[in-house]
């Protein structure tokens, strides 16, 4: 919410221009076009099967879309291996946490650095010299995580030992520790109870506020979304429906119609 | 010394010990140093910050929040300039934040982080004479645009800014400092009704901490975790009174949640907590041992025995023999070096316990492992303590005896009474409370208590608990409590007897302890209600009654209880913010219980609002039920036939 107002002002972070995705006979999205502004929390909301995921995996290079393009900070990024897009600046959290289970949060979290990492096979191997020095910095950028979603008391806990609540936190981490520029969160607060979903959202707020990364968030719990975005894309059946501030979004017609339901609409009215 | 004043004793450290550690913080995985001279060097940026806001000799500071650093800048710095400082408990509903500031006339709050924060923006419309309210931790507070809203890093600027236009000022307000200003008010725990607020002069604070010190010396080189509420009277004593006459390094974990982790990491050589961290630590080990392979709690148990005998040996003054000190030898290397390691007590040479009474099974046990554990007694109006364990003299029964310069006797209804220089000078605003507490420089307790043969102190309780049972005997509501609580599946117990025939308790489960315990038996439970109405739980706790009751007289033994649907609770009033129980509080409230409890009926059904965290109320419906214990029934009767016969 804090920069709410700065979305109009500087040239969008990321612009979906016409993007149209096809599984064979199957269109998943269809001439998607909407802007994303650097600093904001911006939402993606739409019934199950509108093409929400499908269209975080093209951002992230997972699906490649068949028509338009995809431009971060300028530059394309369609046909770019994910592992390419991830050290632009781009990060993201999947709907099932896909953590290193066995390993510890910090290990999970120090692997969200290994984009970053410069030092090479042989000193990494003898870890001396640059490679130490290296690894101290990075510690110290996963330290910053921790500390800002107070996951001090598990730091050296098992990932799978967790609470789910837990890990979907230290998912969180793992994304931040990579510090990105555009975080892409998909259903960070599923399954979770209304504490830790007030939680899980007051730290999204916090890491937008913190540190100014743009954030772009899948999630069904409207009144979460209406409270913490800054701006709402609707899709349904693959097409862009609505796209604005979350009061425009709430009170038009199509939205109430396609997200609501009819019936809901005709209450209403 | 004589002319001592907290800041002064800081402003001395900081020339003596310089560069040696002061404080000491975990943040960012890394315990972070503060030396005396950075120390001292933050006090006089706050305090000339504080003198550029308009704070002046007199005033107050309210300071909430957790254990950190800048708590301590706070309150030294509002000393430094005059002032006196009120710790709020970071936990306190708004309403009692609201209540605080407005007794204490708070010119200024620092409160820690977006938490705090929050309460007072919710208070402030209300509020008067409140120049600015400081945070120290910015996360979530970037967008706040309340204009008395600042950082104390930029106060700190303001203050240095202030410092270099006025040379010569800070010296000067030091100087001007007097023994006998008010340095901070204390609140009392507040078991019956709102907390005054004891007025606490540095002269107070000093001979305390002084006391302490001529009976346990501490030293630079002594390590402390300060982990408990800085605005406990008891936290005050050993970071502020005692730790800047010696020089002691504090330690400030990194979260709430790493407390014990990160003693651990320091190993302390000095701990002072209340009678609750003892008892927790003692569960968790408790219950560790059960879920633990045959062999280890077979070794466990046969090194606690020898632990047992020998500390039962030292308390009775007697010389162990040779074969039960090789065998204690080899308890310890197998068994408690360990168990304190764990426990982060390894390099403990002495550990207090005060603010209530520990149950004396609690503490055989830490003395079984080699922990020094001593209690002291005193309150918030002798400035946390005056009567203490001297090493080597310990009777589990008593508190010790007086600290120097500590006069202590018993007035003829019992009443144990203080004088010293720790006693305060009278509670902030309130004469009628003060001229009830403080006569003719005695300070009055409230407890009752006698002298032994040793000329050791015993607190029996309350005086206004203490309980005359229909056959005559006295009895003490907080030593049967004490005795329940030491099973780690009883979190709380509140017991009646008084006023009425036979005795009988109301139990608070553990929810973590008897939920392990269920989920081992395989029983299977939804909520804290759910679980404490299962039979075989009232079974379980029955064992536990049975087992304190063998150590009761008859008339004083347990023969009713029932295990209470919601967990006892501060926000709810229940408990002090020490958690202590508020037992008239509870009589009140579940009036209908405790008259149910001498009925003849077997359950009940109840209904009682809860207050969540974010101030929401709702309505719970249940039925309890009533344990009685058949071997007592006998007396049971002969109780009702009493009661009968009386009417």
């Amino acid at each position: 919410m804090a920069n709410g107002n700065g979305a109009s002002l500087s040239p969008p972070q990321l612009e979906i221009d016409s993007v149209s995705l096809d599984f064979g006979g199957v269109r998943a999205l269809s001439n998607v076009c909407f802007n994303i502004y650097p600093g904001t929390i911006q939402a993606i909301i739409g019934p199950n099967g509108a093409g929400k995921t499908s269209l975080l995996n093209c951002i992230s290079g997972l699906y490649r879309p068949q028509h338009g393009a995809i431009r971060f900070e300028g530059r394309n990024i369609i046909g770019m291996a994910p592992h390419a897009i991830a050290r632009l600046g781009i990060a993201r959290s999947f709907q099932n946490i896909e953590l290193f289970r066995h390993m510890t949060v910090l290990d999970n979290l120090m692997l969200g650095r290994h984009i970053h990492m410069r030092s090479g096979v042989l000193s990494g191997g003898l870890y001396w010299g640059r490679a130490q020095r290296e690894e101290i910095a990075h510690r110290e950028v996963v330290e910053q995580v921790i500390d800002l979603l107070e996951i001090q008391s598990i730091r050296k806990k098992t990932v799978g030992t967790l609470p789910y609540g837990l890990q979907k936190r230290v998912e969180l981490g793992r994304a931040l520790a990579m510090s990105p520029r555009l975080l892409l969160l998909d259903e960070p607060m599923a399954g979770m109870n209304s504490e830790e979903k007030e939680d899980m959202a007051r730290f999204i707020l916090d890491v937008n506020e913190e540190r100014g990364t743009t954030i772009v968030l899948i999630e069904h719990d409207m009144g979460v979304v209406m409270d913490i975005s800054d701006r709402v894309a609707v899709l349904e059946f693959g097409q862009l429906i609505a796209d604005g501030t979350p009061e425009e979004v709430r009170t038009d017609p199509k939205v109430i119609d396609a997200y609501l339901g009819r019936e809901h609409a005709i209450r209403q009215g | 010394m004589d002319n001592a004043t907290l800041p002064r004793l800081l402003m001395e450290n900081a020339r003596r010990l310089g560069n040696r550690v002061a404080l000491r913080e975990k943040d960012f995985g890394i315990w972070q140093t503060v030396t005396w001279r950075q120390f001292a060097d933050h006090v006089r940026a706050f305090a000339m910050g504080l003198r550029a806001l308009g704070v002046e000799r007199g005033d107050k500071v309210a300071i909430i929040g957790d254990n950190r650093p800048e708590w301590l800048y706070a309150e030294l710095a509002t000393q430094a300039i005059g002032g006196a400082s009120i710790g709020i408990y970071q936990d306190s509903v708004a309403e009692e934040v609201r209540y605080l500031v407005e007794a204490s006339d708070a010119r200024v709050i620092v409160a820690e982080d977006q938490e705090q924060v929050d309460k007072i923006i919710e208070i402030w419309p209300g509020l008067r004479g409140v120049l600015k309210v400081i945070y120290y931790e910015p996360k979530g507070l970037r967008s706040y645009r309340q204009p008395y809203l600042a950082s104390f890093p930029d106060i700190e600027e303001m203050g240095r800014a202030f410092d270099h236009a006025h040379p010569g000022l800070f010296e000067a307000e030091v100087s001007q400092g007097h023994p006998d200003d008010i340095a901070i008010l204390s609140t009392t725990s507040g078991t019956t009704g709102k907390p005054k607020l004891a007025m606490l002069t540095h002269r107070n604070l000093i001979s305390q901490g002084a006391g302490l010190l001529a009976v346990d010396p501490l030293g630079p080189d002594d390590e402390f975790v300060s982990f408990l509420p800085l605005a406990w009277v008891g936290e005050q004593m050993i970071t502020v009174a005692a730790g800047l006459q010696c020089g002691l390094t504090i330690n400030f974990p990194e979260s709430i949640d790493t407390v014990q982790e990160n003693i651990r990491e320091i190993g302390p050589s000095v701990m002072f907590s209340p009678p609750r961290i003892w008892e927790n630590m003692l569960s968790q080990v408790q219950v560790k041992i059960q879920d633990s392979t045959r062999l280890k709690r077979a070794v466990y148990e046969w090194g606690l025995r020898q632990g047992y005998a020998m500390a039962d040996a030292r308390f009775n003054g007697a010389t162990p023999g040779l074969l039960l000190r090789l065998k204690y030898a080899l308890a310890r290397l197998i068994v408690f070096e360990e168990l304190k390691d764990h426990l982060g007590l390894r390099f403990i040479k002495r550990a207090y316990t005060g603010g209530a009474a520990l149950g004396p099974d609690v503490f055989r046990f830490y003395h079984a492992i080699g922990v020094n554990l001593k209690q002291v007694y005193g309150q918030t109006e002798s400035a946390g303590l005056s009567v203490i364990h001297r090493d080597g003299q310990i009777k589990f029964q008593t508190v010790g005896t007086p600290l120097p310069n500590t006069e202590v006797r018993i007035a003829a209804n019992g009443e144990i009474l203080v004088k010293s220089p720790s006693v305060f000078i009278g509670y902030y605003r309130n004469p009628e409370a003060t001229a009830e507490t403080l006569r003719d420089g005695w300070l009055h307790s409230g407890d009752a208590g006698y002298f032994d043969e040793d000329g050791h102190l015993v607190v029996i309780d309350r005086a206004k608990d203490v309980m005359t049972l229909s056959d005559g005997t006295i009895f003490s509501p907080q030593f049967i409590e004490n005795k329940l609580k030491f099973s780690p599946y009883v979190k709380e117990a509140v017991v009646f007897g008084g006023n009425w025939p036979f005795v009988t308790a109301i139990i608070n489960i553990d929810f973590a302890n008897v939920g392990k315990w269920a989920e081992n038996a395989q029983i299977s439970y939804t909520t804290y209600t759910d679980l404490a109405q299962k039979p075989e739980v009232y079974a379980l706790i029955r064992r536990d009654v049975e087992r304190t009751n063998a150590d009761l007289p008859p008339a004083a033994r347990i023969q009713r209880f029932l295990l209470l649907h919601k967990e006892l609770d501060a926000d709810d009033g229940e408990l002090t913010r020490t958690r202590k129980v508020r037992r008239r509080l509870i009589a009140e409230r579940y009036r209908e219980i405790v008259e149910t409890l001498y009925s003849d009926q077997r359950e009940m059904e109840v209904e009682t609002t809860i207050t969540y965290q974010d101030g929401r109320t709702a309505l719970i419906k249940t039925r309890l039920r009533i344990e009685d214990l058949e071997e007592a029934a006998t007396v049971e009767t002969n109780g009702r036939m009493a009661r009968a016969l009386a009417r």
